[in-house]
């Protein structure tokens, strides 16, 4: 048999899952014993270049309140043509195409490296993409112009036939008409009105053609959404003539920007011409909303926009209608399957916090930066435009998660960007955005009673089945069937222990701790996943009762402490140093990654270059700053290439021009090759640091690695130290585990 | 009965004693019981039946009983008119205090020489009463008619600039009056008493100058503010809005695009002629080009505003469907600089027809319309004009929207007033917000139907606008007279944002006012806009005695900003005699100037009180002042004689003429709209052009010597010829009537025809013939249209058409159809009237 490690692996590979457990605890009484829930990450559209799409649909259990996919873990009767389902144990006929099938003509979908199938919906139109631009005028003027290029050279990008349409803002919003020749009409409203959807729908002319149905929709389109192929040149024009907000912004004040009514006529133009079909509202702001509904902060410069501080004080007026809306307006979307991305470039903060559930329900992305002149803005939104392997967009969108499970088990949760339409007799959520990386946390419950075990040899089995509109305009539905076996957690607790995947666990449980963080206070956070820690430390780990040296933990759980540690002093709970805008762009982020970046998020990765050997990860400990290495961390949002004190003065001297220390020239190139090859793939463009011992960037380094040596113990050990102190009254990995052991083994915990 | 017509008149050497001599002494004891009938208030209704049944067989019978009185024995307009520019040889010298000037029929040169020229002002009397007694037994009422910014004949010289320098101009410390010819310097010249309120005031170190030997500044003649009546100050910071000096003013023009505005040519028109216009903008200077900026909106049920940046290659339309709140979406490139932005603008006239030419949208808003503009006033922070294009009744839903509420059966009712008063009062809330920002509207209705001009008049008529109205507009027959209007509106010279005061001396007092503008208080007239065509008419009433020496004096102050953003103040004073005899007064006064203030007085009235309540107190005041003439300056005469004074003999014949006026006497094809429009009109009328209003110009045109005008007839049917052709000026309309036997020479010399029965009716202007009939005659009508205000239109009327009823409704002195009395009715219904007040 194959190792866990190999079965998680492949898993991952084939459908994409990976759970905290791979053995299921029989009853709900030992599921909760477990610490870490059932649970798993899935990452819906991976993708698969090895799996073509079967051009039909898929066949469904014709129980009314099942309607589970046919797959492979199904009992078939092949003489009969029935087969079983096997969440309701329906029994049901083959449709009159599957005459022909027998044990040895199988249809894919029976094949059990088919656990994960695509379908292609042939039935109904194929309506276009959407793409509505939203664009904010209040910028500098070095701003607007990178911009307006950036924007241009996406209508390049986009699929010819897809829709586009462009709304701009300032004090006014204006809605651009984009069929009109000679005069450029544009409908404008005011930017500190609440308008109801209708209301939009009636100012810009929507409602008579709504009426007339099918070519009604046409006029929409002949209006305010076009194909690009079509207006082109002349939106590019449009562009090209797009000026500031012409309104004067007194001294001390802010440009007044009306984001919330710019959104709100975004959502209710493609609500009322366009529901239920994938479109992408894309903003671009260059500061905070300050007025109107949707208001951040007013236009006073003297009142600055609200800190961590003033939220703890509860001291920021605005927070909470602005929440508010956004919110409402993030369901309105997401109802209508619509998704909202924010592009934010600006020094101060422009009201992520507020915002951020705009691209959250919707799966939108949020991308920060500090200018759109900018490497980091232009690169990003090139890359939200890649192409996989086929030459399609790396995006999807209305996506509709269904998930399925057997009686034993109930999904209680998820956590990603979607949002929950509701129990239907199957749990479901619609993920409006999503793409090939967009990763799920699922959260499930035995709930199977203690005294009625399940029968040996039985499974839990999950279904999971995502409709989505590829970007080649095609319905396709995509399902994963995946089974576990039940373990009697008494009995067989080894194997369960075996069983953990404790990558996944650290994060799942990270999700679980910034979904808390979201709605509760920092420290009680902390204390509840180190609560869970201990909990699960006492559980598996191997110890006499208050001797914290007898304690060991088996292999499958040695790395989740660690994992903790790091994620304990991580933005994603810490808000120290961090504004609530970045607290919100990182927690957007972490909760959609695959499980690969969402752990490099965690814990990042720390890799030194020297001459004593090749290239070779490190621990990420301030042991590891030496001064004869060049030490590149990921932390995802950022790539830090550190330069130790001798490379450095080397640098500085510039043996690297020199032809005999070529291999000097070497040694310096190789990190930034390795950025250069991240730097390509990742999403959003991480933030490029090159620093050097003493240098003022070197405090991104210093700040995540472990502080095994600090000012406090640089001379406890009198012993001659490698690497540098950092500065702190952190607690270090080594003091965490002491406290760890002592309170797992304590009896009186 | 018997009765006299007695008309007193004014000898110049015997001041005192009164010259009498009967004009007629004819007897007619039939005629006068018919007519007492005809009056008495109690049988009122019963003779009304009696005439509505037996119509056909009593009117002949009427006439037979009229034909007894000789209507050229009863005071002729005519002759009045004619007799007093006979007078009028040599230019009028404002000089002499209450002095009358000549009537505004007359050709005159004026001369300022220390009160404001007739032009500028005129007043009821001038000389008033000493005593509030003698003015309320009197009745005669205290008005001036001031036009602050009249345009003057070439050969008088336009007000003074004065500039005090940077503390401005010099005032009395304590009643604000502004420095002028009326201030008395005392102490050598250090200081000064004011001529309306006493108070002694220092003269400023750089205004001082010293006194000759009679009292008065050596430098009196240097400075116009020492000797004129009239002249402007260059006003100072202190004078204008938030103590910051005015951005010029701005035109921001307004179009109704929907269906119907399309459809008649309306807008094709407006957006050519603009492109001319535009370049005609006021300026003060002609070598300059006009500072003032233009912006454009179209709209229909939604507003479309125009970026004509000079730096744009074509327009921008931004359309805001908001109307219920409405804003401006754009501020740069909004207001533009005709020249810089020329071409866009052109590019952008000529698109605005092609745009909505197929346009289905038949509903239109007002009321944001008005508040768009506004608040591009607003944004752009400066005063100016908003020329408004409108075509239906706003019924579409937004601010402002108005139901068809005409209902014909409220004539004559108790509750015709409210078809007056405006429907809703958001426009009243809106004008005043338009008035605080020195926003004033223009308003061009074409309409189709009933639009509620009552309604939509009231921004217009606030903040100092004007409206015009071209009801059916076809663009072959009205292209003409709405461009001549249009053309005129808006090159003419207009100031914004102006506040007026009225001071007056010690013992009398400025309290009513009317005409087109805005009060917040009781003394502040307040105009968005201020045109050269706007009179405003004050009353007057005593709060205490006044001297004979010192006379009543008056100065009405105008700030305004000029269109080219200067900030001014003009200055008219005006002195009158004080009398203690009630005889001075009657020979002192000015019918005309009466009859514009009555004509107003009434109009107003009509808000407030039944049609028949206003015509009756109409009658009662002037019954009134006749009958206190009667009482206390005639000499003594039989009962049976009506003895009318010498400046007040027409006084019957024009007030007969309001009375019957489709305002106060509708006709039943008047629709309300028109008496709503009239009713607004006659606010802002000057003395001259309430005159013609109402008693209209009637030429015969058999004669045409170059030079001199053929000499006017009376408005009667009586007067017109068979064998004559007759031209007819309303100050609105022109009429040229055509007997139906006329005279074959001249139906070739006018139309080129040789028969009467060729003449085509529906001409609107007359064949240019090469004859210099035909040239002197079309000369005449040009001059006529060049006089007055809005462009009159020609209209053909054959003897006997249909056409000749609406020309008949302009003979003044006959019976109209509408019940209104001829003149020698009303002439014996007043004689009757002031009969029963003598007993």
């Amino acid at each position: 048999m194959a190792t866990y490690q190999e079965f998680i692996q492949q898993n991952e590979d084939r459908d994409g899952v990976r759970f905290s457990w791979n053995l299921w605890p029989s009853s709900r009484l030992e599921a909760t014993r477990l610490v870490v829930p059932v649970s798993c990450l899935f990452t819906p559209l991976k993708e698969r270049p090895d799996l073509p799409p079967v051009q039909y649909e898929p066949v469904l259990c014709s129980r009314a309140n099942c309607k589970a996919v046919l797959n492979p873990l199904c009992q078939v009767d092949f003489r009969a043509k029935i087969w079983a389902c096997n969440f309701c144990f329906q029994r049901n006929p083959f449709p009159p195409s599957y005459a022909g099938i027998s044990e040895v003509n199988q249809p894919a979908e029976l094949m059990p490296q088919f656990s994960t199938i695509e379908y292609i919906v042939q039935r109904g139109p194929t309506p276009p993409l959407i793409f509505l631009y939203v664009v904010d005028t209040c910028l500098e003027e070095e701003d607007l112009q990178a911009l307006k290029e950036s924007l241009q050279m996406s209508l390049s990008l986009l699929p010819p036939n897809a829709l586009v349409g462009l709304i701009t803002f300032g004090r006014m919003v204006q809605v651009h008409e984009l069929s009109c020749e000679g005069i450029a009409k544009s409908y404008v409203f005011r930017g500190t009105k609440d308008l109801s959807s209708k209301q939009i729908q009636e100012m810009l002319g929507l409602t008579k053609a709504a009426a007339s149905g099918q070519q009604g929709v046409f006029v929409f389109i002949t209006r305010f959404l076009q194909p690009v192929h079509r207006v082109d040149m002349n939106l590019t024009d449009l562009l090209g003539e797009l000026q500031r907000d012409p309104w004067p912004v007194p001294q001390g004040k802010r440009p007044l920007r009306s984001t919330g009514v710019a959104l709100s006529v975004a959502v209710g133009l493609l609500e009322g011409t366009f529901p239920n079909t994938g479109a992408r509202v894309m903003l671009f702001i260059g500061g905070p909303p300050t007025q109107g509904p949707g208001m951040v902060v007013g236009d006073e410069l003297k009142t600055p926009i609200r800190s961590w501080h003033d939220i703890q004080k509860d001291n920021a007026r605005h927070l909470k209608k602005a929440t508010k809306y956004y919110e409402a307006m993030a369901n309105r979307s997401a109802v209508n399957g619509h998704c909202i991305d924010i592009y934010a470039c600006a020094l101060d903060q422009t009201g992520l916090l507020e915002m951020k559930c705009l691209s959250n329900l919707t799966g939108g992305h949020i991308v920060m930066g500090d200018s759109f002149n900018t490497s980091l803005f232009k690169q990003t939104f090139q890359r939200v435009f890649s192409k996989d392997y086929n030459g399609d967009f790396r995006m999807a969108f209305g996506g509709v998660l269904e998930v399925k499970t057997s009686r034993e088990v109930k999904v209680c949760g998820t956590i990603g960007p979607l949002s929950f339409t509701g129990i239907h007799h199957n749990a479901q959520w619609k993920v409006c955005g999503i793409n090939p990386s967009t990763t799920l946390a699922l959260y499930f419950e035995v709930v199977n009673q203690h005294n009625a075990p399940v029968p040996q040899g039985g499974r839990g089995v999950i279904q999971f089945v995502t409709q989505y509109q590829h970007s080649n305009t095609q319905r396709r539905i995509r399902v994963t069937t995946i089974a576990r076996n039940w373990a009697d957690a008494q009995s067989q607790i080894q194997h369960i222990e075996s069983s953990f995947d404790q990558e996944a666990s650290a994060v799942l449980m990270a999700r679980l701790g910034v979904f808390r963080a979201e709605s509760e206070e920092g420290p009680d956070v902390l204390r509840w996943l180190d609560r869970q820690l201990i909990r699960l430390c006492q559980k598996f780990g191997q110890f006499n009762k208050d001797d914290p040296t007898s304690f060991k933990l088996s292999e499958s759980l040695s790395l989740y402490p660690q994992f903790m540690f790091h994620l304990r002093r991580s933005p994603f709970l810490q808000v120290f140093n961090n504004s609530p805008d970045e607290s919100s762009y990182y927690r957007h982020h972490f909760v959609r990654q695959d499980l690969t970046q969402s752990l490099i998020m965690i814990q990042p990765i720390l890799y030194s270059y020297s001459f004593h050997g090749p290239p070779e990860p490190v621990l990420l400990d301030s042991s590891s700053i030496l001064p004869d290495r060049i030490l590149l961390m990921d932390t995802f949002f950022q790539l830090v290439i550190y330069h130790g004190e001798t490379i450095a003065q080397w640098r500085k001297a510039g043996y690297q021009e020199m032809a005999e220390y070529e291999n000097f020239k070497q040694l310096l190139l190789a990190p930034l090759d390795d950025a250069q090859e991240i730097l390509q793939t990742r999403f959003p463009m991480p933030r490029y640091i090159d620093t050097e011992h003493g240098g003022s960037q070197a405090r991104f380094l210093l700040s995540k690695v472990n502080p095994s040596q600090t000012h406090n113990n640089l001379y406890a050990w009198g012993q001659v130290l490698r690497g540098a102190p950092i500065l702190t009254d952190d607690v270090s990995l080594q003091v965490f585990m002491d406290h760890l052991k002592k309170l797992a083994v304590s009896s009186s915990a | 009965g018997l009765l006299l017509v007695k008309i007193e008149k004014m000898l110049p050497a015997t001041r005192h004693s009164l010259a009498e001599f009967s004009l007629l002494t004819l007897l007619f004891y039939i005629f006068t019981l018919f007519l007492y009938f005809l009056f008495c208030p109690v049988l009122h209704n019963l003779l009304d039946k009696l005439l509505n049944v037996k119509q056909a067989s009593d009117m002949p019978a009427v006439q037979k009983s009229r034909h007894r009185i000789d209507p050229d024995a009863i005071p002729s307009p005519i002759q009045v008119i004619e007799d007093d520019r006979a007078k009028c040889t040599e230019p009028f010298n404002t000089g002499v205090r209450g002095q009358v000037p000549p009537l505004v029929t007359t050709n005159f040169q004026a001369k300022d020489q220390g009160n404001a020229s007739p032009r500028f002002v005129r007043c009821t009397a001038y000389n008033v009463p000493c005593t509030a007694d003698m003015a309320k037994q009197s009745q005669v009422p205290l008005a001036a008619v001031i036009k602050p910014l009249a345009t003057l004949p070439p050969d008088e010289t336009p007000p003074y600039l004065v500039d005090h320098g940077e503390a401005g101009p010099v005032r009395c410390n304590r009643c604000k009056a502004y420095m002028c010819p009326y201030m008395q310097f005392i102490e050598g010249g250090r200081r000064f008493q004011c001529g309306f309120c006493s108070c002694v005031t220092e003269v400023p170190p750089h205004y001082f100058q010293h006194l000759d030997h009679t009292g008065k500044r050596v430098d009196c003649y240097d400075r116009p503010e020492l000797s004129l009546g009239s002249y402007e100050f260059v006003a100072t910071v202190d004078y204008c809005k938030n103590n910051k000096i005015p951005q010029p003013p701005a035109f921001i023009f307004l179009i109704d695009v929907s269906y119907n505005a399309v459809k008649s040519g309306m807008v094709n028109i407006v957006c050519q002629e603009l492109k001319t216009l535009l370049d005609y903008l006021p300026r003060e200077n002609p070598e300059m080009d006009s500072v003032v900026r233009v912006g454009f909106v179209t709209y229909n049920k939604v507003l479309h505003f125009y970026n004509v940046k000079a730096s744009l290659a074509q327009p921008q339309m931004l359309v805001v469907s908001d109307v219920s709140d409405m804003f401006v979406p754009l501020l740069d490139g909004f207001l533009v600089n005709v020249n810089e932005s020329r071409l866009v603008i052109e590019s952008l006239l000529d698109q605005i027809p092609e745009m909505f030419a197929d346009t289905r949208e038949t509903e239109t808003v007002f009321g944001p319309v008005i508040q768009a503009g506004l608040e591009a006033l607003k944004a752009a922070d400066c005063s100016g004009k908003l020329f408004v294009f409108h075509t239906s009744l706003p019924i579409a839903e937004a601010p402002g929207k108005l139901k068809n509420r005409e209902d014909k059966k409220l004539v004559g009712t108790d509750k015709e007033k409210s078809l007056f008063q405006p429907q809703v009062g958001f426009y009243n809330t809106l004008a005043k917000e338009c008035v605080a920002q020195g926003c004033c509207v223009d308003l061009f209705l074409f309409p189709n139907q009933y639009v509620d001009v009552a309604t939509l008049g009231v921004v217009p008529v606030s903040t100092g606008g004007s409206i015009y109205k071209y009801t059916y507009f076809q663009a072959q027959s009205d292209t003409e007279r709405f461009l001549n209007d249009l053309r005129r509106d808006i090159q003419k010279l207009v100031g914004f944002d102006a506040v007026m005061r009225v001071r007056t001396s010690t013992g009398i007092r400025a309290t009513d006012f009317f005409g087109s503008f805005f009060m917040s208080n009781t003394t502040d007239v307040e105009l968005a806009g201020l045109d050269c065509d706007k009179a405003i008419t004050v009353e007057f009433k005593h709060d205490d005695k006044l001297s004979e020496e010192t006379g009543a004096l008056m100065q009405c102050a105008v700030l305004y900003t000029s269109c080219s953003g200067q900030r001014r103040l003009r200055v008219h004073n005006m002195a009158v005699n004080c009398c203690s005899q009630l005889a001075d007064l009657y020979r002192n006064c000015e019918t005309d100037t009466i009859i514009n203030f009555f004509s107003k007085y009434a109009f107003r009235g009509l808000l407030n009180n039944p049609t028949k309540a206003v015509r009756d107190t109409l009658i009662n005041q002037c019954a009134q002042i006749l009958a206190c003439y009667r009482k206390n300056c005639a000499s003594p005469s039989s009962a049976g004689q009506l003895i009318l004074p010498e400046c007040m003999k027409l006084l019957p014949v024009y007030l007969n003429c309001v009375l019957k006026s489709d305002v106060l006497m509708p006709g039943a094809d008047v629709s309300l709209d028109d008496r709503a429009y009239l009713r607004q009109l006659i606010s802002g009328m000057d003395v001259t052009e309430s005159h013609i209003f109402f008693y209209p110009r009637l030429l015969p045109l058999t004669k045409l010597e170059s030079g001199s005008l053929p000499m006017a007839v009376r408005d009667s049917e009586e007067r017109l010829s068979k064998g004559g052709v007759y031209l007819l000026e309303t100050g609105l309309h022109l009429f040229l009537w055509v007997g139906a036997s006329v005279q074959q020479e001249l139906l070739l010399n006018i139309f080129g025809t040789q028969s009467f029965s060729q003449i085509d009716p529906s001409l609107t202007s007359l064949p240019v013939l090469d004859n210099p009939f035909s040239q002197r005659l079309r000369d005449i009508i040009e001059s006529f249209r060049a006089q007055r205000s809005r462009y009159m239109k020609l209209m053909v009327v054959k003897q006997e058409d249909k056409a000749e009823l609406i020309f008949r409704h302009f003979l003044v002195e006959d019976k109209s159809v509408s019940g209104g009395a001829s003149y020698v009715d009303f002439l014996c219904h007043m004689h009757k009237e002031i009969r029963q007040l003598l007993s």
